[in-house]
């Protein structure tokens, strides 16, 4: 186990299967503080099966979930991993559709999460500054007394990493951040999403090889439930095998 | 025996062909019969006696109804001609012939009397008599008195008859008979009675552990054990029986719930419909049954004995149809909002069971059960009532035909695509909301079948659907959603734990103990018993 | 921290209903008190009862408001916690009678002494202290909810599961109380009450007074239902309506925020059946009827679920409609009160609340021109309204098996 402390997320011989069907085979996946990871791979590789794990909605049958080196994500459920600092934005933007900008971000941010706790919490005001930080930074602090409901898909997008930014996380799980956003939008996400890993480690799923390229990290291409190539984009998309098996010829 | 047959066939020649045949065999014995009853006119007490004795060692037949008579009271001395008649009704009957006697108009008829020392006797004599008969009815009959009143005198009579028994059921009955007779008696030998505990309690049948219980009472000691260890050995034995009388029950109310709850792992499993109105539709079936048997009854009561199963295509048609109605005209536009369905199907129930109550009553109605299914039958040692039987040949039938629906015909594949994913199945040209409808009719129908059903155990009332919901909507959440052989197996379990409950805890409490398991149960398999797995499931 | 919270939840339209509430249980009695019967304005003693008992069901229909519409828990059994609150009250009124019964025991109530009790059952002592029985009435309805909803909620049972399991547990519990050896009086359940607080509670005065309780009660479960959904906790109660594994993610321990709600909601009902017992004089095992608790939903969704006035309106607008119904159309009701069930899942998902905002909001439209963005379209409400993981939200109206 010590030798996985310069580890913010450890995977090692995870495998699951569903009714015979093994989604996850085998998988091993490192990543180190401060770092960011993108994950590419064809449908049905396995990605969200993987995020689900780290986050608690799947147990793996067999194999090793570390977080932070030390502590055992196989054992916890989802919220216990949520408050040890894993975000998790999903691939359909998942934000409450009946309450405000305002109130999503309000129940995202870091704060005691008991019952008695949030029935008598009051807002301070650096929580009310906090949140107009991040409500600037995903540009949506005109809209702070909408129902997010009324927001268009590519700030639902965006509110939802608002509130992982909200959550202050160590580690940051992102599923196809930019899906349904304007080519600018994608910049600015990519801008965004490298800033934070400047501080955080980042976990991005995503099929935009441009945006992959913008965010300009390690990549690792998934297939059938484990790792096909490692590396930097350019070397994952110069192998063969992934070639064969995603990319196309 | 063979001399005997013989002698048969060449008096068939003889005249006095219609004489019973054993009174030629009593010829041949040492008394004469006409005497000595002719005798019995003007014997007293003591030489009655001895004339029932001589009759008796006879072992003719044909003395059987004058002993019969005299021990009844029924014999009389016709004091002018001196002759001895059987009384029965008004008419006075010849003894061995058994023929009416026309009495002349100076008849002076006197009863002969006997007292209880000689009724023993006659009684004694009697079954005797017939334990040497030729019938092996009478003979097992004739054992069988002598279990049930054991008498040590009749030891010798019961060895010889055990000796020339050929019967194996009754020499079964007569060693079981004699066994008895031993245990009962003080005076036999202890390594005697100890060798007939095992007789005892092998072949008196129900009565054996009354009979042990009894003989444990006044047993020397070294008897005792014997004696114990065979009454527990059959408690032991009537315990196992009473449990599989107790699954047999369970499986039968296991029937019922799976005829009930069937329909319901349809519309529920397949496609996630709340019909609070199932049990309506049950009520509908049961009401159909009652109109067809009705319309029967008055215009074709040759056909009574098929009511029911002319019912069976009516109710399912019939709640069928309603079942389609309800799915397009209500169903249809609340899909993915499974508690508005809840609610409405729920407020369907009530119309529905108020228009049934507005129409025929709120009294319960009756439907008259069939010759074929009414009686019960003894099956070793279960007692089956046919009425229960057909249900549980019914439910297997109803199971089967559904599960070959559901994966042999076009329906039901189109129904399982549609459930595993709609819109792919939309996409292949397959119709949904027909699928959509049909299920549902499916499903209504076949609660309609089970209404058949349960107008033979239940009473036909507007409140029948309400006594079965709840304990289906448990089944179907206890075996698991979309899985007809979950469903099988929950109602089966639920069935047979509540009638293995019930003799503990009483019926009520049996009840809420089922129910508090199941919430038990849901709490550790949130999905029942055979859930679907995967990452589909949880979407 | 509290008094902000109180703040809070006075502000909004929660204070108007408080208002009239408290009004109400002032002007009402002193109606039925001052003016002299005959009088104009005068309110006969048997229509404050029944206005009283029209309240107590306005609670319950607010307790279930609370799990339904703001947590998504639809109880099927919330009629038992009404029951039981109403039995502890029944068990302080059964003591209450002494000597007075038919058998003249000072001790047993008269059906014991019928029953041939020889001494009290134990869960009997002490019921004769007022404050001992109304703690029981928050106790037990509370501890039933607690314990079934601890369980219920850590192995995520969940939707039209948990309904049929509250269903079930309402349902044994009929079965139960329906038994003579429960100690509870069986079928005929407890009734000939005499006294309450040394007072008779035939008396007009005490009818008037249990009716000012009663709205008081009211009043003040509103206060509390208000406290708590304008709370950041209300708002993630409806996070968890919404959207509850997403909820989890946030770190939320959702099974704790229902298990608040669902015990907090047992705990008015019982109040609720508590302030009803005495009103109508009776409490017998028909109370735990399921049929009982399903009329309870379609009272919140008539009035309008997830809103804090609706239910109440939804309680009294149905039972005056039954109480119309059954005098001048007995064989009518059962049709009317499916019909309602059907037509307002069907045609009014937001209750009557929600038909007004829409009509309001239509005619502010028409006059303002407002610029201000337009409201969720229906498809969209229609999400929300669901109550689904957003995973699935964007699909069209169609059946899902059941998971």
């Amino acid at each position: 186990m010590s030798a996985h402390t310069d580890t913010m997320l450890y995977l090692d011989g995870v495998s699951v299967a569903f009714d015979g069907f093994k989604a996850i085979n085998n998988l091993a996946i490192i990543v180190k503080p401060a770092e960011m990871l993108a994950i590419i791979g064809p449908n049905g590789a396995g990605k969200t099966t993987m995020m689900d794990i780290i986050t608690g909605k799947t147990r793996p049958d067999t194999g090793q979930v570390l977080f932070d080196g030390r502590t055992d994500l196989t054992r916890l459920d989802e919220a216990a991993i949520a408050n040890l600092g894993i975000g998790r934005k999903f691939q359909k933007p998942t934000v409450f559709e009946s309450q405000t900008v305002w109130d999503n971000l309000e129940m995202a941010l870091k704060k005691p999460r008991g019952i008695f706790s949030t029935l008598f919490y009051t807002a301070s005001d650096d929580d009310v500054a906090r949140i107009t930080e991040i409500l600037e930074t995903v540009r949506l602090i005109a809209r702070k007394d909408e129902l997010a409901a009324n927001l268009s898909h590519g700030q639902k997008q965006w509110l939802e990493i608002g509130m992982l930014l909200a959550q202050d996380p160590k580690l940051l799980l992102v599923d196809e951040p930019v899906a349904g956003m304007t080519d600018s939008e994608t910049e600015e996400t990519a801008k965004l999403l490298r800033e934070i890993s400047q501080t955080r480690s980042v976990v991005v799923v995503e099929h935009d090889m441009s945006f992959v390229r913008e965010l300009g990290s390690r990549v690792v291409c998934l297939a059938e439930g484990s790792v096909l190539a490692e590396g930097s984009l350019d070397q994952v998309s110069a192998n063969p095998v992934v070639i064969e098996r995603y990319l196309g010829r | 025996m063979l001399i005997l047959r013989a002698l048969r066939l060449v008096l068939l020649a003889l005249p006095f062909l219609l004489l019973p045949s054993n009174a030629i065999r009593a010829q041949d014995a040492a008394t004469d019969i006409p005497a000595a009853i002719q005798a019995m006119g003007e014997a007293n007490l003591r030489e009655l006696e001895q004339i029932v004795a001589d009759l008796a060692a006879t072992g003719s037949d044909t003395v059987v109804p004058v002993l019969t008579a005299l021990g009844d009271g029924n014999l009389y001395l016709e004091e002018t001609s001196g002759a001895v008649l059987i009384e029965r009704g008004s008419t006075y009957l010849e003894p061995l012939s058994g023929e009416a006697v026309e009495l002349g108009a100076d008849a002076d008829l006197s009863k002969i009397r006997v007292n209880n020392g000689l009724r023993r006797d006659i009684a004694a004599a009697l079954a005797g008599m017939t334990l040497m008969s030729d019938s092996p009815a009478r003979r097992l009959t004739a054992a069988q008195g002598f279990l049930a009143n054991p008498d040590p005198a009749n030891i010798p009579l019961l060895d010889e008859a055990i000796a020339a028994e050929t019967d194996a059921n009754v020499l079964k009955a007569m060693q079981a008979a004699r066994a008895v007779t031993i245990l009962g008696d003080d005076e036999q030998s202890v390594a005697d009675r100890k060798a007939a505990v095992p007789l005892v309690a092998s072949g008196a049948g129900r009565n054996a552990l009354t009979i042990l219980n009894s003989a444990l009472n006044g047993a020397p000691e070294e008897l005792a054990p014997t004696i114990q260890s065979a009454i527990a050995g059959l408690e032991q034995e009537r315990a196992i029986w009473g449990a599989l009388q107790n699954v047999w029950f369970g499986l039968s109310l296991g029937s019922v719930l799976l005829l009930a709850a069937i329909g319901l792992a349809i519309t529920f499993g397949v496609m996630g419909v709340i019909n609070m109105a199932h049990g309506e539709m049950v009520m509908l079936g049961a009401y159909t049954t009652f109109i067809v048997q009705l319309v029967i009854r008055q215009n074709f009561p040759g056909l009574l004995d098929y009511s029911l199963l002319i019912a069976l295509p009516c109710a399912f048609l019939v709640t069928g149809a309603i079942g389609v109605g309800i799915e397009r005209g209500i169903i249809r536009w609340l899909y993915g909002r499974p508690l508005e369905t809840l609610l409405a199907t729920w407020g369907l129930s009530l119309i529905l069971q108020q228009t049934v109550r507005s129409i025929f009553g709120p009294t319960n109605q009756m439907v008259i059960a069939p010759t074929w299914m009414s009686g019960s039958t003894e099956f070793f040692g279960l007692s089956i009532t046919y009425g229960r039987f057909w249900i549980v040949i019914f439910a297997i039938i109803v199971f089967l035909l559904l599960l070959m629906v559901l994966n042999r015909t076009a329906l039901g594949l189109q129904m399982r695509a549609v459930t595993q994913n709609r819109r792919m199945a939309s996409a292949m040209g397959i119709r949904t909301p027909f699928v959509d409808a049909m299920t549902f009719g499916l499903g209504s129908g076949i609660a309609g079948l089970a209404g058949v059903a349960l107008t033979q155990i239940d009473n036909i009332s507007p409140n029948l659907g309400q006594n079965y919901i709840i304990d289906s909507f448990m089944v179907v959440v206890f075996g698991g959603v979309g899985n007809l052989w979950g469903t099988l197996v929950g109602a089966l379990t639920l069935g047979v734990a509540n009638k293995f409950l019930e003799p503990y805890a009483g019926a009520v409490l049996g009840k809420i103990l089922i129910l508090v398991l199941i919430i038990l149960f849901i709490q550790r398999r949130p999905r029942g018993l055979f859930a679907l797995k995967g990452r589909a499931v949880e979407q | 921290m509290l008094t902000q919270a109180l703040f809070r939840a006075l502000d909004k339209k929660a204070i108007w209903v408080i208002a009239i509430f408290l009004a109400v249980a002032v002007l009402v009695p002193m109606a039925n008190l001052l003016i002299p019967p005959g009088q104009y304005g005068h309110v006969p003693t048997y229509l404050v009862s029944l206005m009283g008992k029209y309240l107590a069901y306005a609670i319950l229909a607010l307790a279930l408001d609370l799990v339904w519409g703001y947590c998504g828990i639809l109880s099927l059994g919330h009629g038992a916690f009404f029951a039981l609150g109403g039995y502890a009250m029944g068990m302080y009124l059964m003591r209450q009678i002494g000597s007075r019964g038919v058998y003249g025991n000072p001790v047993l109530p008269d059906f014991m002494v019928f029953l041939n009790y020889s001494e009290l059952p134990w869960f009997w002592l002490g019921m004769d202290n007022f404050w001992f029985a109304m703690l029981m009435v928050v106790f037990v309805p509370g501890l039933l909810a607690f314990v079934f909803g601890f369980f219920a909620f850590r192995s995520r049972v969940t939707g039209v599961y948990l309904s049929i399991i509250t269903q079930a547990m309402t349902f044994a519990l009929l079965l139960a109380f329906f038994r003579n050896d429960m100690g509870f009086g069986g079928n005929n359940g407890l009734t000939d009450f005499k006294d309450i607080l040394g007072v008779s509670v035939q008396a007009q005065s005490t009818r008037a007074t249990l009716f000012a309780a009663t709205a008081i009660a009211l009043a003040l479960s509103v206060l509390v239902c208000s406290m708590i959904v304008n709370s950041k906790l209300g708002k993630v109660m409806i996070a968890v309506r919404d959207a509850e594994s997403r909820t989890r993610f946030l770190g939320y321990r959702v099974e704790y925020v229902k298990l608040f709600a669902f015990t907090v909601s047992a705990i008015m009902a019982g109040i609720a059946g508590a302030l009803y017992v005495p009103q109508v004089g009776i409490i017998n095992p028909s109370e735990f009827d399921p049929a009982n608790s399903i009329e309870v939903v379609i009272w919140t969704a008539v009035g309008g679920r997830g809103t804090l006035i609706g239910p109440i309106i939804g309680a009294i607008v149905v039972n005056l409609g039954k109480s119309w119904f059954t005098t001048t159309l007995p064989e009518l009701w059962l049709f009317a009160l499916g019909a309602l069930f059907v037509f307002t899942t069907l045609f009014l998902p937001k209750g009557i609340v929600g038909l007004w905002h829409q009509a309001w909001g239509r005619m502010r439209r028409k006059t303002e021109h407002a610029e201000r963005p337009a409201p969720p379209t229906p498809a969209q409400s229609a999400d929300i309204e669901r109550g689904e993981d957003p995973a699935s939200f964007g699909h069209e109206a169609q059946p899902k098996p059941a998971e």
